[in-house]
């Protein structure tokens, strides 16, 4: 998995959740998102998917926008991940 | 200061600093939650366009913030016609359009714009929340039903009472720049406020934004 991907992906949870850079440093692929991160609404959630599909220049289908998918930052990063050209 | 300026169904407010003077900036602000999420760092910049001699005049967008008028009445062309009127009624020299208010903006006037989007990309993320809801209240949603019943009936989005009206203009409205120059958030830099989920503020970018204004102003 690519580090230029992780990077990119730190920074958009940065920029809608307001993370600083010591919290972002902090994530772990086992670090939990929804549920441990009150910020994340769904409107939060909505915002967060669309400012990476921005990013990365990836579409997202509404089936792939569940809990599951925020449920730790490595299952984000491996939607991320997967969505981009090999 | 907070003042009232008359706009078509009913005088609406505006945050206003008017020394009468050459340069004179009207700031349409983006929609929805990005309108909150950037109030305090607008106001930010107008201090800070105060300070480098530029009034500046913020209008509420007919049914948003302190209007009397019902959001369920509003549409695009509604914002378009009001956004237009408080031009003429302030004496705009200038705009600065952001987000979604670059889709209601008078764009005879010169200017700017920040990060432009399309109507169906703010549509787009207002269903998913919608959808996102939804589902962690156990119901299951389709966003394409979703919009076949906003675009007839109207439709509850994010808090906000969509007309079918404002449904139909955003399902298909682009940025309507003609000639404004588009600032990038890379000139202003930090994070684009707009995105996140508690409303923010960052002053450094304020007077950031403030300076690259006033620099183009007066060139």
């Amino acid at each position: 998995m690519s580090d230029d991907c992780d990077a990119a992906l730190r920074a958009v949870l940065g920029d809608v959740l307001g993370l600083n850079a010591a919290r972002l440093a902090a994530l772990t692929p086992e670090s939990a998102l929804l549920g441990a991160l009150p910020e994340l609404d769904s409107m939060a959630i909505a915002t967060l998917f669309g400012a990476i599909e921005d990013r990365f220049a990836v579409v997202f289908d509404d089936a792939e926008l569940t809990g599951d998918t925020l449920a730790d930052y490595a299952s984000l990063l491996a939607l991320v991940h997967g969505k981009r050209p090999a | 200061m907070i003042v009232q300026w008359p706009c078509p169904g009913g005088d609406e407010f505006a945050v206003a600093i008017d020394r009468g003077r050459r340069f004179r900036l009207l700031i349409v602000p983006p929609l929805f939650a990005e309108m909150n999420r950037t109030r305090r760092w607008l106001n930010g910049t107008m201090r800070a366009l105060d300070l480098r001699g530029i009034d500046s005049v913020m209008p509420d967008l007919p049914g948003t913030n302190e209007s009397q008028q019902p959001f369920a009445a509003q549409s695009l062309h509604a914002w378009r016609t009001a956004m237009a009127r408080a031009a003429r009624h302030f004496d705009s020299t200038h705009v600065l359009a952001l987000r979604g208010g670059a889709l209601v903006f008078p764009n005879v006037l010169p200017g700017w714009v920040v990060d432009p989007v399309s109507g169906s990309t703010l549509l787009r993320q207002l269903l998913r929340a919608r959808l996102i809801a939804a589902r962690e209240a156990g119901r299951h949603e389709d966003s394409a039903n979703l919009l076949e019943l906003a675009r007839s009936d109207g439709i509850e989005l994010a808090g906000y009472d969509c007309s079918p009206a404002l449904i139909a203009g955003l399902d298909s409205a682009r940025p309507l720049d003609e000639g404004q120059r588009e600032i990038r958030l890379g000139e202003l830099g930090g994070a684009p406020l707009w995105l996140r989920a508690e409303p923010g503020d960052d002053p450094a970018q304020a007077e950031r934004l403030a300076t690259l204004i006033a620099a183009e102003i007066a060139a």
